[in-house]
């Protein structure tokens, strides 16, 4: 299967480690993601908050791009904020507005392009046999909450998404490894990673909500399939602590992540070993007492 | 030569602030076959009559053109008049100035030409008009009731005790509906079981009710006075001649089942009554859980049976009856709350109940025996969440209406609660609190007074942390976020239509509005009738309304049939279809588009080259035919006309259009 | 006179909110104030309105006060609020544009937010591509919170979840001109 890759900017920085193992599954299964040349930055968070226009702008330029190179393909995003942008464009491209745009951008652009996520990606059918298929390790003493985040899901009417409060694809997909998955109460609840640079004093609520439910319904670890998601609930676990006198102790990891590691991936491989939060001990315990599927 | 008189109508402001209405006079009267003309303040008055009917003397009028509102409202009205004077009541017209001029114009001048347009299309129609006389069919002297709740009880109670025979329809085993699954009743507080029972008991053994239970109406044909109506008993699989309901075989069958009587908090069994003084008192079974009927095993309570009743190889059946009147009482369910809200946990979470299943936990014939436990571990929950306004006025998520009785049982829920709960903490999240009736606002001041906490907010989500549930709301009052930590969160959720109602309906040539509701002739003057001639609707059939407003509506609709049923015959609108034989082809087109099923063949005596022959052509009945002049747009010979809108008089109004 | 006197708003209040509105998609009447959305709004405590009273200020034609509230700035564009609305208002969308008119106006009430938006688009300018360190530093120096995120530095520098260099679209004259086509389309209207 080959999709057409809008990596975003994340994934060349903080978000390394996605990159890294989506790479690693991508290669077990057979994907292909051919990364659209000369891509640029779609906007989020700022863009849309300057104006309509360059909201949609920017990011509609990688979709004139795929459209270009990669007719045809769908374009997978692995960030939710770039998703999101790429849905908005996507349905600029759709409406009337389609002509302004172009020539903001100065290249047609007709919205022939499907945006898919990682989760939409890796729950075909066929895909997901592929993955049980590679997976080795059983991660049986995981106990893991889904976040989802906002923007895979919101606003459905861009997203179109059917379960927006209580999605289900990450879910199935992580217990694959073997691993239990717990329902919990804040799967789609807003992290607050927007604010991350400019009042990151301002989300600390936000992480400890997060953390508190995700503990109470007792998961011993995160999951997430975005980079802005992960940097925040990964890096200020501590200052949160720290803030609430707390000790929640939540590895966070990215849904490729997990599944490399379950396919066999060391931690460099999959990029495990440089998180903030420590992730390593619960994963080392677990492949202790692996056993093969 | 015609003698026309046209007549322009004020309506007091409603047509005269924007129409010229002296002007629109004045035009009139100089169009061909117009005698004469004039306005009138109110032309549906007593002095606006009077001032028509000295007219017609003083000038020999021998037709009217009437611009005033929808013929829907006065026509009747005009017609009653002209039937005392010299003027057949059918040689008249109404030209609706009202709602489709006044009303949805603004330009003045524009109105005053539209306006003076369609008199002179009336006027066009009129000139050709035909005197009409109606004719007369016999009324068949009973009621059907569809509908075994309050509204149904009531209606047929009290035609019952007027003196004519009802039959009243339930689809479920039992008489009761949602009335009787109430613990108590507000503002009074008075047990509401206690006060339907009787009524239901009573409806159970008069003599001039047949009561059909499991039943449901399949078919309607005929028109008022004399409706037929096919009834489909469903099977029971117990002989209710014989059964005395003993209910030994209750107490031995094996299989038990949530009981949706008790909102799926209790138990029964797969053969049942649906509740200990259901009407009839007699047991039914339930085929899909019956294990003899779906897996051939078991079968004890045939065995334990003394007299020999049940029957698994019971059949549904089929009875059909003459009726002259119907009433709809089909009331209405609860909004399945889980599919529209995932905010709310969806269903997930067993604490997050609805107001039904409130009542069904705070009854004392309920499954907790009236003790408030909480479905999850049965622990009395010390504190309560009630949120109104669940799956009403939310147009994005599930309605848009209110559904009126909620303010108030939710402030029943609260003092029931603290009433029951020494320190109970009880907290409602309300938009508004709407207590219009006599002694509501003192019960919701009383609630408060309780201790009840009013929190103005809708909860924008409800989860569970650590063995409580967490609502996060708004108090809108002071402008922050509030979250309550509750043992139990109680949903005042939307009463929408009953399941299929609309499809019953439907069979009677009853409609609905967009949310389903079935549609009054008119909301404020025809409030129980409907536009099916001989159909009325009581209750929640009708909208959302509590006790109170249903049982006042089920009389009313009882009052209108008794005065239908009080007469021995009733007239009939001569305006349908007439068929002009000699150019009738036989095609028989009109026959498979007619809704009353009011056009049959016949075969005429003919005489073709010389030769006598036999010709089919269609034949009209008058008593069936409805007037809807599907026949007559049908017809590819133009042979039939509807009398009063024939094809002639509508060309000619046309025709005026472009004079 | 006391408070605020609804008589003796200028008309133009209501043009203005009117046209603001109208670019969000929406229609102010819809909303009747339940609170459903400051209900689930996860930044709702740091705001010092509640979303429902940036509506309701400009339902009352008090533009002045809803351009000035720092709630637009809050806002996290998270979505809860519109997605849950029961009639649905989009609200987010209504922040969004209320926040551009602002910003456009010179009104910025959180200038950390204002200063994160205006250095988060430098980059963006330069290589086509967002490059943290050059949004940090800018940011830093400009907000008075020099040492920011600081003890994370060697770490991140380390794991190469920072990069020294910043990536560069080859193009990247196409995309400063979208920038500068977008802000004179935006300005336009």
């Amino acid at each position: 299967m080959k999709y057409s890759y809008f990596p975003g900017c994340s994934m060349e920085a903080t978000g390394i480690e996605y990159a890294k193992s989506l790479n690693y599954v991508n290669r077990a299964i057979g994907l292909d993601f051919i990364e659209i040349e000369d891509w640029n930055c779609c906007g989020a968070t700022a863009g849309h908050t300057k104006s309509h226009e360059l909201g949609i702008a920017l990011p509609l330029r990688n979709l004139a791009l795929a459209e270009q190179q990669l007719p045809g393909l769908a374009m997978a995003v692995p960030c939710a904020s770039c998703y999101s942008r790429m849905k908005y464009a996507l349905q600029a491209a759709h409406s009337e507005e389609r002509e302004k745009f172009s020539r903001l951008i100065d290249m047609p652009v007709e919205g022939s392009v499907e945006i898919v996520s990682i989760m939409d990606i890796y729950s075909v059918e066929k895909t997901k046999t592929a993955i049980s298929a590679a997976i080795t390790k059983r991660l049986s003493n995981l106990k893991i909450a889904c976040y989802y985040g906002c923007l895979y899901s919101r606003p459905p009417k861009i997203t179109m998404a059917h379960n927006i409060e209580n999605p289900q694809n990450m879910d199935e997909l992580v217990r694959l490894t073997g691993a239990t998955t717990v329902d919990w109460a804040y799967k789609t609840e807003c992290c607050g990673a927007g604010h991350h640079v400019d009042i990151p004093q301002e989300s600390k609520p936000l992480l400890y909500r997060i953390y508190k439910n995700a503990r109470a319904n007792g998961a011993n670890a995160l999951v997430t399939a975005c980079p802005m998601c992960m940097l925040n609930l990964d890096m200020r676990q501590g200052a949160v602590n720290k803030a609430y006198d707390e000790n929640f102790d939540l590895p966070v990891y990215y849904l490729s992540e997990i599944l490399a590691i379950a396919m066999g991936a060391t931690f460099k491989e999959c990029g495990v070993a440089s998180h903030f939060h420590p992730a390593k001990k619960l994963l080392q315990k677990e492949n202790e007492t692996k056993e093969v599927v | 030569m015609a003698r026309a008189g046209v007549f322009i109508c004020h309506c007091g402001s409603n047509i005269a602030s924007v129409i010229d209405v002296e002007q629109v006079a004045k035009s009139a009267e100089q169009m061909t076959g117009v005698v004469y003309a004039a306005t009138n303040k109110y032309a549906c008055s007593i002095s606006g009559q009077e001032m028509m009917k000295q007219a017609i003397i003083d000038h020999q009028l021998d037709r009217l053109v009437i611009a005033s509102c929808t013929p829907r409202m006065h026509e009747t009205t005009f017609r009653k008049m002209l039937g005392k004077t010299s003027v057949n009541p059918y040689m008249l017209e109404v030209a609706n100035i009202r709602e489709q001029c006044s009303w949805v114009h603004t330009d003045k001048e524009k109105a005053t030409a539209k306006a003076i347009d369609l008199v002179r299309m009336s006027l066009a129609k009129v000139l050709k008009n035909q005197p009409l006389f109606t004719s007369s069919i016999p009324v068949c002297k009973k009621c059907l009731v569809i509908g075994g709740g309050i509204a149904g009880i009531q209606a047929a109670l009290d035609i019952a005790d007027g003196g004519y025979e009802v039959t009243l329809v339930e689809r479920e085993p039992s008489l009761g509906g949602k009335m009787v699954m109430l613990d108590k009743t507000f503002p009074t507080l008075d047990c509401s079981a206690c006060i339907s029972t009787p009524k239901m008991a009573e409806v159970g053994a008069h003599p001039r009710i047949k009561l059909m239970s499991s039943c449901e109406v399949s078919a309607v044909s005929g028109y008022i006075g004399n409706f037929e109506v096919t009834i489909k008993q469903n099977p029971r699989y117990v002989d209710h001649d014989i059964c005395t309901g003993c209910g030994l075989c209750e107490e031995k069958c094996p299989t038990k089942l949530k009981s949706s009587f008790d909102q799926g908090l209790g138990q029964r069994k797969a053969i049942y009554k649906l509740f200990p003084q259901a009407v009839p008192a007699k047991p039914v079974i339930d085929a899909q859980h019956c294990t003899k009927l779906t897996k051939d095993k078991c079968g004890v309570c045939a065995k334990v049976c003394p007299l020999g009743c049940i029957n698994f190889a019971d059949q549904e059946s089929y009875t059909t009856d003459t009726f002259g009147a119907i009433i709809l009482a089909t009331g209405y369910q609860l909004i399945d709350w889980g599919s529209h809200y995932p905010e709310y946990g969806g269903g997930a979470y067993a604490d997050v109940i609805s107001g039904l299943q409130f009542e069904r936990l705070v009854n004392a014939s309920g499954p907790t025996e009236g003790k408030i436990k909480r479905p999850s571990d049965g622990a009395q929950p010390k504190s309560v969440a009630i949120i109104k306004c669940v799956g009403s006025r939310d147009v994005a998520k599930a309605h848009g209406y209110c559904s009126r009785a909620c303010c108030m049982y939710a402030a029943k829920h609260a003092h029931q609660t603290i009433e029951k709960i020494a320190g109970a903490q009880v907290y409602i999240f309300y938009i508004d609190v709407r207590t219009p009736g006599k002694a509501y606002e003192e019960f919701y001041d009383r609630t408060r007074e309780d201790g009840a906490v009013y929190i103005r907010g809708r909860v924008s989500k409800i989860y569970e942390e650590n063995g409580k549930l967490i609502c996060k709301g708004e108090d809108t009052l002071i402008g922050k976020q509030v979250t309550v930590e509750v043992d139990l969160v109680v949903l005042e959720t939307a009463m929408e239509p009953a399941a299929n109602s609309g499809q019953t309906a439907a069979l009677a040539g009853v409609s609905a509005d967009k949310d389903g509701w079935l549609t009054e002739a008119h909301p404020k003057l025809r409030p129980v009738e409907t536009q099916s001639a001989g159909v009325f609707l009581c209750g929640t059939a009708q909208g959302p309304k509590d006790i109170p407003d249903t049982v006042a509506q089920a009389s009313a609709a009882a009052a209108k049939v008794l005065g239908l049923l009080a007469k021995d015959e009733l007239e009939t609108s001569p305006m349908i279809s007439a068929v002009d034989t000699s150019k009738c082809s036989g095609c028989r087109f009109c026959e498979q588009v007619c809704p009353v099923k009011a056009i049959s063949m016949i075969d005429i005596p003919s005489i073709y080259n010389g030769q006598k022959v036999k010709r089919t052509v269609a034949q009209v009945n008058s008593g069936l035919c409805s007037g809807c002049g599907a026949c007559s747009a049908a017809c590819r010979t133009g042979c039939i006309d509807l009398l009063g809108f024939t094809n002639k008089q509508i060309l000619e109004e046309v025709d005026a259009l472009w004079q | 006179m006391v408070g605020k006197n609804l008589s003796l708003l200028p008309d133009e209040n209501k043009q203005k909110i009117e046209s603001l509105v109208k670019k969000a998609g929406a229609k102010l009447s819809d909303c009747y104030q339940c609170g459903k959305c400051s209900a689930g709004c996860p930044m709702a405590e740091s705001m010092d309105l509640m979303p429902r009273q940036v509506l309701r200020y400009l339902q009352l034609g008090l533009l002045q006060e809803a351009l000035s509230s720092q709630a637009p700035w809050i806002c996290a564009t998270c979505q809860t609020c519109s997605a849950r609305c029961p009639h649905d208002v989009p609200i987010a969308e209504i922040m969004e544009a209320i926040r551009r008119q602002a910003d456009q106006m010179g009104i910025r009430p959180l200038r950390r937010t204002y200063l994160f938006s205006k250095y988060f688009l430098l980059p963006l300018k330069l290589f086509g591509r967002n490059h943290e360190l050059t949004l940090t530093m800018f940011y830093n120096l400009t907000s008075g919170k020099l040492f920011q995120h600081f003890t994370y530095l060697p770490a991140m520098l380390k794991s190469r979840k920072l990069k020294i260099w910043p990536a560069k679209v080859k193009n990247r004259l196409a995309v400063r001109k979208i920038m500068e086509n977008c802000e004179k389309e935006a300005q336009n209207i």
